[in-house]
């Protein structure tokens, strides 16, 4: 969190998550003049179509026999281009207050503050946060400061400069980590469940020369205690898949397990849940909180499917609705995009 | 064919399967708390269960995919944990008794 308040930033709307119905949303509002700005935690667009699965195709997306997570993606942010949307990746919405005005204020963990006539929440299921090994009290070691304790992330390589440094996974990041902190730890140990990794073939490679070379140690291990005050990690226990166990001196332990999706600070934003989904009402796809709409996966109503393309319809009839809210005063002109030049003019292709 | 499965509290049921479904499914619409957030895909490690009493040797073995996603899920077991998503329901696999793996 900064604590120097920078001048919030206005819009028309502001859309929480940046995954195909948040893109989507950037068009129909767009079409209607209406400006945005998107949040998002993950460090690009396409949410789960990008996180999940980029690579795999989805086949049932209108006029798009075959098309993956990520081409989508990519097609709609250049579908989305000739709007101009603000992007703020990297940052989590954690809180959102109505002003005095009617509008709302939005603001995110980096300090970000966003005010908006309009809320349009397509968060999906949550926000991907790092996966949390089930390892009692492990909670008590995040947070510990800079090089020390619990940390799902590498944020500056220095503060780990000369720590006995524990690794956990078996993935890309496990082993980018192992092979990059290896030359300024004091020591690095790596394990994983498993004597394989799904990782990259050459960083597997470079990991192995680095345990021949005496610079990191591998175990096929899992962690099953840790050790030391919370805040200060003094070491871990290890089991082996024999089962016995082992105490192992570490300062910082790194469990890189990819992402999850926890609902997170959404549910503190008062507004009504039914089993962490939003409620909304099918003409326009507002909440129960007036200037509050839910897109996607996120809400509910009678016969809902959480399929993209349902979404994309939710995206367009949400917009409709949030116009009267952002322009009270004035008429919406419903016009087509292959009749109206006025709309292919927004788009840039006339 | 019948699934016997044990949630995260340790409460242990019979959930009817069906042919040609996951067991990641029966579960899921039976309540159980599985995340699966991929929907089925092999591709986030959210409904991994531990496979028990010999019915992991029973199971096709895991393809390459499900073996590098299991990279991915958290307090892997040897020889027991699997991706429930892809193990489909026959008559060869009545009783299979599984539990669902720690968030």
């Amino acid at each position: 969190m900064s604590s120097d308040s920078p001048q919030p930033l206005e819009t028309d709307v502001v859309i929480i998550g940046a995954g195909p119905i948040g893109l989507f949303a950037v068009f129909e509002l767009g079409l209607l003049d209406l400006k945005c700005h998107l949040i998002d935690i993950l460090d690009r667009p396409g949410g789960q179509c990008t996180e999940l699965y980029p690579e795999k195709p989805i086949y049932d997306i209108p006029g798009l026999p075959i098309v993956t997570g990520q081409q989508l993606t990519d097609r709609l942010m250049e579908q989305v281009k000739p709007f101009g949307a603000t992007f703020h990746f990297n940052e989590m919405a954690t809180a959102l207050v109505k002003l005095e005005d009617g509008r709302w204020q939005l603001t995110t963990d980096t300090g970000t503050s966003i005010i908006a006539h309009a809320v349009v929440i397509a968060a999906g299921a949550g926000s991907f946060v790092p996966k949390r090994p089930p390892v009692p009290g492990i909670e008590h070691f995040e947070n510990a400061g800079d090089g020390i304790g619990v940390h799902y992330a590498v944020r500056k390589m220095e503060t780990f400069r000369g720590k006995n440094i524990l690794i956990a996974g078996g993935g890309d990041s496990a082993l980018d980590w192992t092979i990059n902190l290896a030359p300024l730890a004091k020591s690095l140990t790596l394990v994983h469940h498993r004597d394989g990794f799904r990782a990259a073939a050459h960083s597997v490679n470079q990991m192995r020369e680095l345990e021949k070379e005496g610079r990191v140690k591998f175990h096929v291990a899992s962690v099953k205690a840790l050790h030391g005050e919370p805040g200060g990690l003094k070491g871990v226990t290890l089991a082996g898949a024999d089962k016995s166990e082992w105490h192992h001196e570490a300062d910082v332990f790194l469990p890189f397990f990819g992402l999850t999706i926890k609902l997170g600070p959404i549910a503190e934003f008062g507004i009504n849940l039914h089993e962490n989904l939003i409620p909304v009402d099918t003409a326009s796809f507002a909440s129960a909180t007036p200037g509050i709409f839910a897109i996607g996966d996120i809400n509910t109503y009678p016969g809902k499917l959480k399929l993209i393309l349902s979404g994309f319809h939710e995206a367009a009839l949400m917009a409709q609705a949030a116009f009267h809210i952002v322009r009270p005063n004035e008429k919406l002109r419903f016009q087509y995009t292959t009749s109206s030049s006025n709309l292919q003019k927004k788009l840039g292709v006339h | 064919m019948k699934i016997v499965g044990t949630d995260r509290q340790g409460n242990t049921r019979e959930v009817e399967g069906r042919e040609g479904w996951s067991v990641m499914e029966i579960l899921r619409d039976a309540g159980f708390d599985i995340a699966a957030e991929c929907g089925g895909a092999c591709a986030c490690a959210t409904c991994h269960v531990y496979v028990q009493d010999g019915w992991y040797e029973k199971l096709s073995p895991p393809s390459d995919a499900e073996i590098d996603m299991l990279d991915m899920a958290l307090a892997v077991e040897p020889n027991s944990s699997r991706l429930s998503c892809q193990i489909v329901c026959s008559d060869a696999i009545d009783g299979i008794k599984v539990t669902v793996a720690p968030e």
